[in-house]
C-alpha cells in the first residue's frame, strides 16, 4: 500500500475516526485506525466493538491496500506536521511497519494485519431516512444534558429516538432523562420514519455524531435497526449499536394538568439562580423559590457557606407557594431556552414542574422538585 | 507454661500435669500459647433448629429429628443423630427419609428460632458491642479491649458465655478463638457440638495448608474447579504462590485469596454490616410449567419479600428470580428496577418477566425471588419514575397495618387467593 495525501484532508478523516479508539484497550488492534487505500482515496476507520466511525478521504494512491497502525500515534503525528505538508504513506511487503514521510521527518509504525480488524456489520438496517442536518443537530442539544450516567439503570444512558404519531402530524422526538429531569425535543417526521423501531443512542454515540454533524453538509442520512444506528455525514458515516433496553413510559411522567403558570424571562432567571447558588452545598445544590404574584423570590440557605436571596420579577398571579430545585438542572434547561422567555407549570411542590420554551413549541422539559 | 482456661469451672493458669482442672478435675481444657492474647471469636449454634425442637420436646431427645418442609422439600437442619446416619442439611427430604426413615420431620418454625436467636443475641451483646450476626445462629465477636471490663481474658468470658447460654436456652453453643474471622469461623467448625477451639496465629499457616481451597470463603464448587485447573487443590498451593499471579489470574479476589491462604484477614468484625438481599423461595408438591402457576406461586413469595423490606425500611434495586428445573439445575435472572422497591407489585411486575423467558415449556420444581443491592429505603419520591411505587407503597403499607391489627388474614391481595384459599 503507498499513497500520498495532504496533511490537511488526512487530520481531518483522522480526526473524525481518531476519538472513538479508547486510550486503553485490551485487545490491541481496536488501538488502530485501518486504512484501505482503493483508487481515488482512502478511508478510514476505528471502532470500540459499540460504535464504528468511517471515513474516506481523496488521496493520490500509488498502490491500493489496507493495513492497521496505532490511532492517537498516528493523529498527533500528523498533528504535528507543518501546515500544507503532503504526507506519504506507506506499507510495503519488505518492511513490516508503516511509514510515514513528510519533507524531512520519517516516522515507522508498528502494523497489525486488516483482516484481524473488526468490521460492524450493517445487517437489518433500514432505508435511509434523509434529515436537515440542523434539525438533527437541534434534537441532540436540546436534549443531551439530561441523559443519565448512572449505570444502574443503564437503559437512560442514551437518548431516547422515536417515532409519534402517523400520517403528517407525525413528529421524530427525542427523549432523554436520569429520572431527575427530562428532556424532549420533537420535529416533523421526515419521510419514511413511520414504522421504524425506537432505539436507545448511546451517550458516547450522541457525542460523536454531534462532532461530526458540524462538518457535515446540509443533510445527514438514518438508518435504524432494532440493535444498530447508522448515520451517513457526506463522506463519513458512523455506525453504533443501541442499549438493549425498553425506556421507560415516559409519557406518564410529562405533567399534563399542571395549572400553575408562570413566565419569566430567562436569562435573567439563569444569572440570578447562578448568582444565588454559588454558595449552595456541592452535593444537593438546592435552590429554594417563593413563588408570589408577580414575583420570584430566591433563597439558598447553606449552614456552613451562608444565605443568599434575590427577587425577581414574573409573570404569575395564582396563590403564593415554595418550591425547590437543583440549581444546576434549573441551569441546564435554562440553557436550552431559545427566546426570551420561559413558561414554568407547576402543580405542588413535590410534584414534576413542566418547562416551556416560549418561542419552540417543540421542546418539554420535567423537573423533579427537592424538598425544601 | 502454656495458659490453660478450664470451660466447666472456669479456671485459668498454666497447663496442669496431668491434663486435668487442679480445681474441678474437668478434662474440659482448652489449652493454647495465644489463649491469652487472641479476642476475635465466631459463635455457632449447634444444629440449631433441631436443637430448639428437641428441647421443646423432650420425647426425642434419643431420636433423629430432621427439621425441614413437606414431602418435596429439603432438610433445613438435622440433629446429630441423624446426622450419625448421614443426613445432611439441603438435602432433598425424599433421600434423608431413604437413608434415615425413623427421623421425626419437624416443619420449621421460624417465630420460635428468632425468639430464642434473640435470647443469644442479646447475651452476646452484653459481652461487646462489635457483634456482627451473620444468620439467626451465627455471629462474630471483637471482645478486644475487654478484658478489664470483664476482668478476664476473652477466652474466658466466652467460655462463660457459652456455659450460660447452655443453661438459660438448653442450647449448646460452638465457638471458635483466633486472630481474625476468617480463622474463628473455621475453628468454631473444629469441634462441633459443644466445642471451643483455638487457631492461634502462629499455627495459621500450617494449620490451613493441607486443606481444600473450598475451606476458604468465597470459593464454590465452580470455583475450586477453575482453581483446580489453575493447579491450585489446597490451601498450601495458594499460600505458595505468588500474590501478582493470582491477581492476574483471578482479578481482584486472587488477592484476597492469597491472604486468606495466609491465614490474614483484615475485615473487622461490623455490628452495621449490611444485609446482603432478602428472598424467598418455595419447594412445589408437584412440578410446574405453565407460567399461570408459576406466577400464583411467585406472588405470595414477592409479598413476603416486600414485607420483610417495608419492615426493615430497606429497599431492592435489583430482582433476582430463581428457579430448580427438574434435573436440580439452578437458574438465575436479575434486573435493576426503575426504582429501589419495597413493594410486592414491583417486584412481582419484573419477576414475571423474567420469568416469561424462563417458563417455555421446561418444568420447575421450585421458585424464588430476591431483593438485592439494598438501600436505605428514600422518603417522598425524588425521582420522576417513583410515582408507581409511591403509590403501591402507599396500599401496601395500608395492608400492613390492617394486618398487625386484626392478623394476617385480615387482607389479602385477590392474587394471593389463588394459592392460599380461604376456608369460610
Amino acid at each position: 500500500m503507498k499513497f500520498t495525501i495532504e496533511r490537511a484532508a488526512l487530520i481531518k478523516a483522522l480526526g473524525h475516526v481518531q476519538s472513538v479508539v479508547e486510550r486503553r484497550n485490551t485487545i490491541p488492534i481496536l488501538s488502530n485506525v485501518l486504512l484501505s487505500a482503493e483508487r481515488g482515496g482512502v478511508s478510514f476507520s476505528a471502532t470500540d466493538l459499540d460504535m464504528e466511525i468511517v471515513d474516506f478521504a481523496d488521496a493520490n494512491v500509488d498502490t491500493p491496500g489496507q493495513i492497521t497502525a496505532p490511532a492517537h500515534t498516528l493523529y498527533e503525528i500528523v498533528r504535528k506536521l507543518p501546515e500544507g505538508a503532503e504526507v506519504e504513506l506507506r506499507y510495503a511487503g519488505d518492511d513490516p511497519r508503516l511509514q510515514i514521510s513528510a519533507g524531512r521527518s520519517k516516522f515507522n509504525l508498528p502494523v497489525l494485519p486488516a483482516g484481524d480488524f473488526p468490521v460492524m456489520s450493517s445487517d437489518g438496517l433500514s432505508a435511509r431516512i434523509t434529515l436537515d442536518t440542523n434539525d438533527l443537530i437541534r434534537l441532540i442539544d436540546k436534549t443531551r444534558f439530561a441523559i443519565s450516567t448512572e449505570e444502574t439503570r443503564y437503559y437512560l444512558n442514551g437518548l431516547y429516538l422515536h417515532t409519534v404519531g402517523e400520517g403528517a402530524s407525525a413528529q421524530l422526538r427525542a427523549v432523554a432523562t436520569d429520572g431527575h429531569r427530562l428532556a424532549l425535543a420533537e420535529m416533523i417526521a421526515p419521510e419514511g420514519t413511520t414504522g421504524v423501531p425506537g432505539v436507545i443512542v448511546p451517550r458516547k454515540t450522541i457525542q460523536e455524531a454531534r462532532r461530526l454533524l458540524d462538518d457535515a453538509g446540509e443533510t445527514v442520512e438514518l438508518q435504524v435497526s432494532a440493535s444498530k444506528v447508522r448515520l451517513q455525514f457526506g463522506r463519513a458515516s458512523l455506525t453504533s449499536k443501541v442499549i438493549d433496553g425498553s425506556f421507560p413510559d415516559y409519557m406518564r411522567v410529562i405533567p399534563r394538568d399542571n395549572d400553575k403558570s408562570l413566565t419569566v424571562n430567562i436569562s435573567v432567571f439563569a444569572a440570578a439562580v447562578d448568582r444565588v447558588a454559588t454558595i449552595s452545598a456541592e452535593k444537593s445544590r438546592s435552590v429554594k423559590m417563593a413563588i408570589e404574584p408577580g414575583k420570584i423570590v430566591l433563597t439558598v440557605r447553606n449552614m456552613e457557606a451562608g444565605q443568599a436571596v434575590e427577587e425577581l420579577e414574573c409573570e404569575y398571579d395564582r396563590d403564593s407557594f415554595e418550591i425547590g430545585f437543583n440549581a444546576r438542572y434549573l441551569l441546564d434547561v435554562a440553557g436550552q431556552i431559545q427566546g426570551e422567555a420561559a413558561e414554568f407549570r407547576f402543580a405542588d411542590p413535590a410534584s414534576p414542574t413542566l418547562v416551556l420554551d416560549a418561542s419552540d413549541p417543540g421542546v418539554q422539559y420535567v423537573l423533579m422538585p427537592l424538598r425544601v | 507454661m502454656t495458659p490453660t482456661l478450664c470451660r466447666d469451672c472456669f479456671w485459668t493458669g498454666p497447663e496442669p500435669q496431668p491434663r486435668r482442672c487442679p480445681r474441678c478435675a474437668s478434662p474440659r481444657l482448652v489449652v493454647h500459647a495465644e489463649l491469652d492474647r487472641l479476642t476475635i471469636a465466631h459463635m455457632d449454634c449447634d444444629a440449631f433448629y433441631a436443637s430448639v425442637e428437641k428441647r421443646d420436646r423432650p420425647e426425642l431427645r434419643d431420636l433423629p429429628v430432621i427439621v425441614g418442609g413437606g414431602k418435596r422439600g429439603v432438610v433445613t437442619t438435622c440433629c446429630y443423630i441423624a446426622r450419625i446416619n448421614g443426613v445432611r442439611s439441603a438435602m432433598p427430604m425424599f433421600k434423608a427419609l431413604k437413608i434415615c426413615p425413623q427421623a421425626t420431620v419437624i416443619k420449621p418454625d421460624f417465630t420460635k428460632y428468632r425468639t430464642e436467636s434473640r435470647r443469644i443475641m442479646d447475651k452476646l451483646a452484653r459481652l461487646t458491642p462489635l457483634v456482627q450476626p451473620l444468620s439467626l445462629d451465627e455471629a462474630w465477636l471483637d471482645l478486644t479491649g475487654c478484658e478489664r471490663l470483664h476482668g478476664g481474658t476473652a477466652a474466658w468470658v466466652l467460655a462463660r458465655v457459652q456455659a450460660d447460654i447452655e443453661t438459660d436456652t438448653g442450647l449448646t453453643v460452638s465457638v471458635g478463638l483466633a486472630a481474625n474471622k476468617f480463622l474463628a469461623k473455621i475453628a468454631s467448625d473444629l469441634d462441633k457440638p459443644r466445642g471451643f477451639s483455638v487457631i492461634g496465629a502462629a499455627e495459621a499457616k500450617a494449620f490451613l495448608a493441607p486443606r481444600p481451597v473450598s475451606i476458604l470463603p468465597g470459593v464454590g464448587p465452580a470455583f475450586q474447579k477453575s482453581l483446580a485447573i489453575a493447579g491450585y487443590q489446597t490451601v498450601g498451593d495458594l499460600a505458595k504462590a505468588d500474590p501478582k499471579t493470582l491477581a492476574t489470574t483471578f482479578g481482584v479476589y486472587g488477592l484476597r485469596l492469597s491472604q486468606l491462604a495466609q491465614g490474614q484477614d483484615a475485615r473487622a468484625v461490623d455490628p452495621d454490616q449490611e444485609r446482603k438481599s432478602v428472598s424467598a423461595e418455595t419447594t412445589f408438591n408437584d412440578d410446574l410449567t405453565q407460567v399461570g402457576d408459576l406466577e400464583d406461586e411467585l406472588w405470595p413469595l414477592c409479598e413476603k419479600v416486600a414485607r420483610h423490606l417495608r419492615k426493615d425500611a430497606i429497599a431492592g434495586r435489583v430482582a433476582v428470580l430463581k428457579l430448580r428445573t427438574t434435573d436440580f439445575r439452578i437458574i438465575t435472572r436479575r434486573r435493576t428496577l426503575a426504582v429501589p422497591t419495597q413493594t410486592a407489585k414491583a417486584l412481582f411486575a419484573v419477576a414475571r418477566e423474567l420469568l416469561a423467558a424462563e417458563a417455555k415449556g421446561a418444568a420447575y420444581r421450585l421458585i424464588g425471588i430476591g431483593a438485592t443491592e439494598l438501600v436505605e429505603a428514600l422518603g417522598p419520591a425524588s425521582d420522576l419514575f417513583a410515582g408507581d411505587e409511591a403509590r403501591a407503597l402507599k396500599s401496601a403499607r395500608a395492608m400492613d397495618a390492617l394486618r398487625d391489627k386484626f392478623g394476617a388474614d385480615a387482607v389479602q391481595s385477590g392474587r394471593a387467593l389463588k394459592t392460599n384459599p380461604r376456608t369460610p
